[in-house]
């Protein structure tokens, strides 16, 4: 992964420096409360319901042992000893003081970590795979790229007073596990017609109030441009975007108010005068960045040999086949899988990780994993690299901290916000819902029967927890001071990606296990063989839930 | 006379401000985009551009003017931030003011896209804002105050 130098621990040091000056002059009223509140967004503090909540940027979705132990250190020292992983791979802190702000800060500064742009009208932290490096569908890896516009965004003179938050994904896979349609900037890795890999660019996604789908802003674009590139349509945007309605204000609304194309030319205007200027990638830097995220020294391993004593453990133990199956995948060397840490155990919020656990999973990755972790935008973890042989024992060791709930991908791995809880921005608790959902559908083969099927849920319009991309989203809102859910139907995050239909007026928080069940049921009588939810919701349409589920609730 | 940040020192500032109700303002008096726009003689003039007027019609006469304000109506508009980069990439060379609702926490920015004075609301408070100027040392980004990128002037470590 990326190490810092000199260069980098200076700006990261200075940036702390910066913002315990700021906190200091805040808390002598040097300040006002107006002034100071973008100063802390940019460094990813909030003023909560309850706390300040504290954002700590995980570039990419990418840790090492040392900076997850120092996690779980912050979480006691200043916390009530437990994070929550975010749907951007950022981890929160729901409860430090505005005055620890800056220790925490210089704390995390000893790892090589920040909290800077978690927050505020500016480019947010750059997300990928979280396979990225040892996915079998990769074409190149995407972190080199991450990391680039990670230093390029950071502290960005020119872009820390956007419109709005502007949110950059990079995928380099067959399959899209980075949700780049759905981002303000998505860019692909992919090969153009003699085999040279470029970029692709996408604009103007996003989710929120208008959830769009990005338009195609560039087919390939060679990668020495990418900087450039990113610079013209950040400036076309800082221009031009919306400032008179914060709802209007996302890139998404100029791309569709100026049109693909008309955008696309005001672009092209812009990176003619920014086109091979000093910004322009050289190969030396290319080099540099991709070195940093090289393949570990693996062992060359009988993939045979190891997969038939995976089966006969297997077999032995079918609880841990159950687990193999449903939370491991194949990797990209043989002898290797990669391991998915469910944070999904019912009756724990989504997402979060007290300090033992994370100080566990340290300890795992540095015996099983080259000291390597990663969060998933779906609020979970991974081991990316662990041996097959070494699978039982790092099992038995998951089980026993209830990390091995075997659930990845299906029902109750379910993707949720902080919600009303926690949050000031919410019109709904949304932790409940969830929970309720997990204790309703605890019957394991009934999950697995359901096949791979994805539940977002936000407690407000924001959509932290992304719920238009579900394929069942529920959205909590606010009726007359009461809480109500709005369910949506159809959503998806993948290349085939698209939006949830609203299914029809909203409900009770106590009717939402039985709004779940009746959708589920009439999928399972309206599916043909192997037909997963999203296919047959593609095929039926949203009459025939409509019908069931307002047949039952009325 | 008033007083501003120019060129990392506090200074006199030497220019009558704007007044727009005026139709002939004094040769050493800042105009406002009408009133320049009729200066017949572009040569040494001084305009103040508000927040949203694209510096465009400046264009052609960079090389003659002597200063341009941008004025921040609120703070958190940031889109003079690329009007003084554009201003300056295009060969701008004269004094680039900052004035209006801009926070100290925003010189060091400011001062990487361009702009080499400041007009600040509080005037007392204009020494001690001078330490914001040098909040950072280092920078990743190309800008106009270090047109090469970090890593266009990065050494390996320990040499």
């Amino acid at each position: 992964m990326y190490v810092y130098d000199q260069y980098d621990q200076k700006i990261i040091d200075e940036r702390v420096a910066q913002y315990r000056d700021q906190t200091q002059r805040f808390l002598a009223g040097k300040i006002p409360e107006e002034e100071f509140r973008p100063l802390r967004l940019q460094n990813g503090l909030y003023v909560q319901r309850l706390a300040p909540m504290l954002r700590i940027a995980v570039p990419y979705g990418l840790l090492n042992s040392t900076q997850l132990r120092k996690l779980a250190e912050i979480s006691r020292t200043y916390d009530k000893g437990y994070a929550h992983i975010s749907t951007r791979q950022n981890v929160q802190l729901n409860w430090p003081a505005l005055a620890d702000v800056p220790d925490i800060l210089e704390e995390l500064a000893t790892v090589q970590m920040h909290a800077i742009q978690t927050s505020g009208n500016c480019i947010r932290n750059t997300t990928t795979d979280q396979f990225a490096g040892v996915a079998c569908d990769e074409l190149e890896d995407p972190r080199p790229y991450c990391e680039i516009i990670r230093q390029w965004s950071t502290l960005h003179p020119e872009f820390a007073f956007l419109p709005r938050k502007f949110k950059i994904a990079v995928c380099g896979s067959t399959q899209d596990r980075a949700a780049i349609h759905h981002h303000d900037i998505g860019i692909e890795l992919l090969a153009n017609s003699v085999g040279e890999i470029g970029l692709k660019i996408l604009v103007g996604g996003g989710l929120g109030r208008t959830p769009a789908i990005g338009s195609v802003v560039n087919e390939w674009l060679d990668k020495k441009h990418m900087l450039t590139y990113l610079e013209a349509i950040l400036r076309v945007y800082n221009q031009h975007g919306r400032r008179d309605n914060k709802y209007k204000a996302r890139i998404k609304i100029l791309v569709k108010a100026m049109g693909i194309d008309a955008f696309r030319e005001a672009v092209e205007r812009e990176w003619a005068v920014l086109k091979d200027g000093p910004s322009t990638l050289t190969d030396e830097e290319l080099v540099r960045a991709r070195a940093f995220f090289d393949a570990p020294s693996y062992q060359v391993l009988d993939a045979a040999t190891s997969n038939s004593a995976l089966s006969a453990q297997c077999t032995r133990d079918p609880i841990f086949g159950n687990w193999i199956k449903r939370n491991t995948q194949a990797h990209r060397v043989p002898g290797y899988r990669i391991v998915t840490i469910s944070l999904k155990a019912t009756g724990f919020a989504p997402g979060d990780v007290t300090a033992e656990q994370m100080e566990l999973l340290a300890d795992l990755s540095d015996n099983y994993s080259f000291g390597e972790v990663r969060t998933t935008h779906q609020q979970n973890m991974v081991l990316g690299d662990v041996p097959t042989v070494s699978l039982h024992e790092l099992w038995q060791r998951l089980q026993a901290a209830r990390l091995a709930t075997p659930n990845i991908g299906y029902l109750t791995d379910i993707i949720c916000c902080p919600g009303g809880d926690y949050c000031s921005l919410a019109n709904a608790k949304s932790l409940p819902v969830a929970e309720a959902i997990q204790m309703r559908f605890d019957d394991l083969d009934y999950v697995y029967d359901l096949g791979p099927l994805e539940l977002n849920i936000s407690g407000c319009m924001n959509a932290c927890g992304h719920h238009h991309i579900g394929h069942i989203g529920i959205l909590g809102v606010d009726k007359k001071g009461q809480e109500f859910y709005q369910v949506c139907l159809g959503g998806s995050q993948s290349k085939d990606a698209s939006i949830g239909n609203i299914l029809g007026p909203s409900f009770k928080q106590e009717d939402m296990p039985d709004v779940i069940e009746t959708i589920l049921a009439t999928y399972v009588t309206l599916r043909e063989e192997e037909e997963s939810f999203l296919d047959t919701y593609r095929r039926v349409g949203i009459d025939p839930f409509k019908e069931r589920v307002y047949a039952k609730a009325h | 006379m008033p007083k501003l940040i120019k060129q990392g020192c506090i200074a006199d500032d030497p220019w009558l401000p704007l007044n727009p109700d005026i139709i002939a303002p004094a040769p050493d008096q800042i105009r406002n985009l009408q009133q320049w726009l009729q200066l017949p003689d572009k040569s040494g003039s001084a305009v103040q551009l508000e927040s949203g007027e694209e510096p465009l019609p400046l264009f052609d006469y960079l090389q003659h003017i002597k200063l341009i304000v941008l004025n921040f109506a609120v703070f958190t508009d940031g889109r003079g931030f690329s009007y003084a980069r554009d201003l300056r990439e295009r060969g701008y060379l004269g004094e680039l003011r900052a004035s209006g609702h801009f926070i100290r926490d925003q010189l060091t920015y400011l001062l990487r896209c361009g702009f080499d004075a400041f007009h600040m609301a509080d005037e007392a408070g204009l020494q001690e804002a001078l330490a914001s100027l040098a909040d950072f040392s280092e920078h990743y980004q190309a800008a106009i105050d270090r047109p090469l990128p970090l890593f266009r002037r990065r050494r390996p470590t320990g040499r």
